[in-house]
Parts: C-alpha cells; structure tokens; sequence
C-alpha cells in the first residue's frame, strides 16, 4: 500500500514506518506561538520546571493579534514574550513585524517535508509549501519548547481535487470557500486534506496558502498541497534550498476523494455565525457594509492587495463604509509600497494598519458594534469574534471586499466586468 | 480526576466554537483567569459563569469547540467547576487541550437522549454514562490509555511535575 504525503512526513519525523490511525512521537522542525497563546505556554513551560529551550533557533514567539498592544494588561504578555525570548535565545517577531504564519513561511523554516507546529489553528496554512504543519495548544507547545517533540495521530488523507480554470474576479477564497460549504465544519475532523487538480497547479503560492489556510474550518488538522516548481520557485526567492518534494502515492489510501470543476464557479460568501453557511455572492447582493476588512493570514498577501487596489485604483469607498488594510508582513507592506498599492488604498479612503492580524480577532483596529456589518477576507464569522455578537461578519475574497467598499453593500465583482 | 464524575446538564446544540466558548475580545484583552472565566460562553447563556455549579456538565453535539487553538476554552470550562464535557465528537486542538489541562472530555454516540437538567454519572475508567433522570446507560468512546494518564495526573503540567518527565 502506497502513502500519502501527510504519512510519509510523519514516518520521517518519527524515524518510523506509520499510516494512518497510529499514533507517533516526532520530531519538529519549527515551533510557533503569538500574543495570544504564548503567555499561556511560558507559564506552562516554567511549571514544568522547563530549564532551556530545545533548540532557540526553532522557537518563534510572534507579537501580532494585539499589535501594538492595545491593554495594559497586553504590554505585560509582550513583555514576557520579550523577555523569555531574550533569556532563551528564541526568535522574537516585534509588533510590526506581520502575522505569525506569514512571518513563518518567509522564516526559511518551512519547506516540503518539514514538520512545525505552532498554538495556533490556522499553523494548516504551511502545507502549502508541502510541509505538515497543524495548530496545537499552549500547554503542549510548552513541551515542544522542552524536548522538540510532540506525539500526533497520523491522519486519514481527504483528497480534493480541484479542475478547470477560475473564472474571472473568482479568486481562491472562493474555491476554498465552496470547498467549506461542501464539506462543512466537521467534514475533515481530525484529517489532512491534500488538495491538487489543475486549478491548484495553476495557482500562484499565495492562493495556494490561501487554500491551506482554511482547511481547519472543516476541522482539518492540515491543508497539503504537492510540491511543484512553483513551491521550488518561491522557496529559492527566500533563500530556502532544504526539503524533500514528496507526493503521495497512486495507491495510497484516501479517506474520501472529491472532485470538482470551477469552470463556472461564481463569487462566493461565507454567511453569518459559521464558515460552512456559504453562498454563491449573488444570493445575499444588497446587504449594507458598515466595515469591510482587507488582510488576515487568509488574504493579507500580495496577490490579495493587488486585486483589492486594481478594483479600487481612482475610485473613493462608499461614504459611511470604512475599509481597514493590513499587510500580513512588513515585507509585503514594503513591495505594496513599492508598486503603489499603499498609496491607492489611502486615496481611496482606505485605513492602512501596520502588518499583523488587524481586526479579525476582536481585539483591536475595527471593532464591531451592535447591528453593524462587517465584510472580511478573513477566515472566521463566528458570533462576538470582531466585537458585539450582534454584529455580523461576511467572509469573502479581495475583489468582493474591494468591490463591495464601493458600493456600501455586498457586491459581485463581477458586475466590474460589464463596465 | 475522579474515577467517577456526577453533575446536572447544561444541553447545548452543534458547532460550538471557541468564540462562543470565551469570546477573542476578552482573551486577547483579560489574562486573569478569574475574569476571563466570568465571559464563557456568555453569547450562548447570559450569566453563565453565575448559574454554573461544580460539577456540572455540558453535553453537546457535534464538533464542540471549533475555531482557534486558545486554550483559555477548556480552562475558562474548568476554572467554573464544568465537571466534564460530554460531545458528539470534538474538534481536534479543543480535544488535546482539555487533555492537556485536565478538563475530561467524553465521546458519545447517545447524546441526542440525554436532557437539560439530566442528572449523569460519568465513568471514564470503566467507560460508560449512566444517566441518573431517566435510568439509562450509555456507552462511550474509549480516551486512549496515554491520554488518560495525563487526565487522571489532572494535566500536562501537573503530569510532569510529579513524575519529572514528559509522558513521551
């Protein structure tokens, strides 16, 4: 019997021949927490007695869901992160610096083959890059700290296919959005889902991220993409020459198989409070914005920024709608500077944020009051997640985000195409 | 952990979340656990955090605790006296996590016969849910020996600080 990729990097991290079902101690190769998760896990590691880090150069601790700190009580956390990070030698991402999984994938740590964990749901985003990454708790990662090490379910693979070219103004988010309306929240508890097929072999690394990204709203334990030329191709850019390029194989067993063509996929929307309630945009058309947000580990890339400006480019946002824009890192901030996307989102009536996790977890830069609307290229609608729960979030992609800004309500981008 | 674990019902519904569980706002705002825990699941029951009494249970469907990775979830849970968590089926990081901290987290096929109010008596040992109201039992998904060990020491931490190591 042949093995998927999810097996097979599981077998090398753990030095032993493992499929599905079984339950292995493996060795990782990067190690995450940010502001919201980490205080949690230094306190853990201290009550463990934790003496040293098991290699500080693998430790990445991130200031980026409260960043700047907007509470007293969050310049504390920061500080700890601070100081555990100098006292251990562990990397520290300052506030500014970006979102803890985009900072990650420009790290140089994550590559095919590799194996990192980060306390964090959406850590799924690095299979994009053929790794086996999955989010895990603060207490856990307070031993990861310790010994490197963690024990994992190997999972069942969920394979989903994806053919056909994407229309145009029909982005990523909104195969990834589709893909969630159809397996819903829980259709890949406790799995990886790989997915392949020609629309993701044409698709550029950022969408791929935005793919991977998403996969635990099914409840998956990873996103896995094949690694191709283009992984190979974005991987050099950052100076990473490491990893295997694993692919499943022909007669590995799969859990479930899905196949779908997006000739004609439209537009689509995720609908309050959960991410599996997908729509096609046309069927909530009309609904009044009050907020729309552009950024988030899902779609604060390059690619995302410059569809959002091309849409927005000489055009002002609808009065009373304000639109918020957060790079997911400084060095994406820098080249949207460079090419004159910053500039486009400011004229266009746009708040610019420093690069980090912006509004989408509540904390800061665009709470919701009571009533209000928010559109989000984010990757979660839950009740209260950006401030009042009687507000309610839309997720969509950039260009129904940017598009939707013009309007004050909720758009298809593809009414642009007639114009 | 006790081998046994009696308490009255709190019945929920589906795809409880984690920010319906202890809302983003207040973890990313409140550290002190005391006052965090006064927010959980406030969204769903107002007052909770009041109306709940050691002991108690919360039984619920499918995929409870969805969403992020914050562990403050099961700990708000735990820090309130929630005697265990009774589910469908969990999402994976909430599962690990209340492992980890020592809050007992059971899988049942039989949920949908079990009431608000219900009185049950939880046997994670010998795997089983009797539910005290209505004279019925119920089996339940085995927790794999390794994990039940790091419960029954009352988490990771607790775990290693009495046996001077990791569990793996």
């Amino acid at each position: 019997m042949g093995k998927t990729i999810a097996e097979k990097i599981l077998s090398l991290a753990s030095g032993k021949d493992v499929c599905a079902g079984d339950i292995v101690v493996a060795r990782v190769n990067a190690a995450m927490a940010h502001d919201g998760t980490a205080l949690l896990a230094i306190e853990s590691f201290r009550e463990m007695n934790g003496q040293s880090l098991w290699d500080p150069s693998r430790v990445f601790l991130v200031i980026d869901h409260v960043a700047p700190s907007a509470t007293e009580s969050f310049s504390r956390v920061h500080k700890v992160m601070r100081e555990f990070a100098r006292m251990h030698g562990a990397n520290l991402y300052e506030a500014g610096s970006g979102i803890c999984h985009q900072l990650m994938v420009e790290s140089g740590l994550i590559y095919p083959s590799a194996l990192a964990v980060g306390a964090d749901s959406h850590t799924c985003t690095y299979g994009a890059l053929g790794a086996f990454a999955t989010g895990i708790g603060s207490t856990e990662m307070a031993a990861v700290f310790m010994s490197g090490k963690l024990w994992f379910k190997v999972p069942e693979t969920l394979k989903v296919e994806v053919d056909g070219a994407l229309p145009p103004m029909v982005l990523p988010k909104d195969v990834i959005l589709k893909i969630i309306g159809l397996v819903g929240a829980d259709g890949a508890t406790y799995k990886a889902v790989e997915f392949c097929g020609s629309t993701v072999k044409s698709m550029s690394v950022d969408g791929r991220l935005t793919l991977c990204n998403m996969a635990v709203e099914m409840g998956a334990k990873t996103g896995i993409i094949e690694t191709d030329e283009k992984t190979m191709n974005y991987l050099g850019g950052l100076g990473v020459k490491e990893g295997l390029r694993l692919r499943s194989d022909e007669d590995a067993d799969f859990s479930s198989k899905i196949f779908f063509d997006v000739s004609n996929l439209e537009p689509q929307v995720s609908c309050p409070h959960n991410v599996d309630n997908v729509r096609s945009v046309k069927e909530v058309e009309g609904v009044e914005v009050n907020q729309v947000f552009l950024g988030s580990c899902t779609n604060g890339r390059l690619e995302d920024l410059r569809v959002a400006a091309e849409i927005l480019k000489g055009k002002t946002i609808r009065r009373g709608v304000r639109m918020i824009v957060a790079p997911a890192s400084r060095s994406i901030y820098l080249q949207a500077l460079k090419e004159g996307l910053i500039e486009i989102f400011v004229e266009a009536g746009c708040i610019v944020c420093n690069p980090g996790c912006g509004p989408c977890a509540g904390a800061h830069q665009g709470i919701l009051a009571p009533g209000e609307v928010c559109l989000s290229t984010s990757n979660r609608n839950f009740k209260g997640r950006m401030g009042s729960p009687d507000a309610e979030i839309y997720l969509a992609s950039p260009a129904t985000a940017a598009v939707s800004a013009l309007e004050g309500r909720i758009t298809d981008p593809r009414v642009l195409l007639k114009r | 952990m006790s081998a046994k674990i009696v308490g009255r019902v709190w019945r929920l519904g589906d795809n409880i979340n984690t920010d319906l569980i202890i809302a983003g706002k207040y973890k990313l705002s409140i550290t002190d656990i005391n006052e965090l825990s006064k927010h959980a699941m406030e969204a769903l029951i107002p007052n909770f955090a009041e109306k709940v009494k050691r002991g108690d249970l919360i039984v619920t469907g499918k995929n409870f605790g969805c969403g992020s990775s914050r562990e403050q979830a099961p700990l708000v849970l735990k820090y309130l006296g929630v005697g265990a968590v009774i589910a469908e089926s969990f999402a994976r990081i909430f599962y690990r996590n209340a492992i980890n901290i020592g809050l007992p987290v059971v899988e049942c096929k039989e949920v949908s016969r079990i009431m608000d109010g219900d009185m049950l008596e939880v046997n994670l040992m010998e795997g089983y849910i009797k539910n005290l109201t209505r004279s019925e039992i119920y089996s339940i998904k085995p927790i794999p020996p390794a994990l039940l060990e790091i419960l029954a020491e009352g988490g990771l931490v607790n775990y290693v600080r009495k046996h001077g190591r990791l569990p793996w």
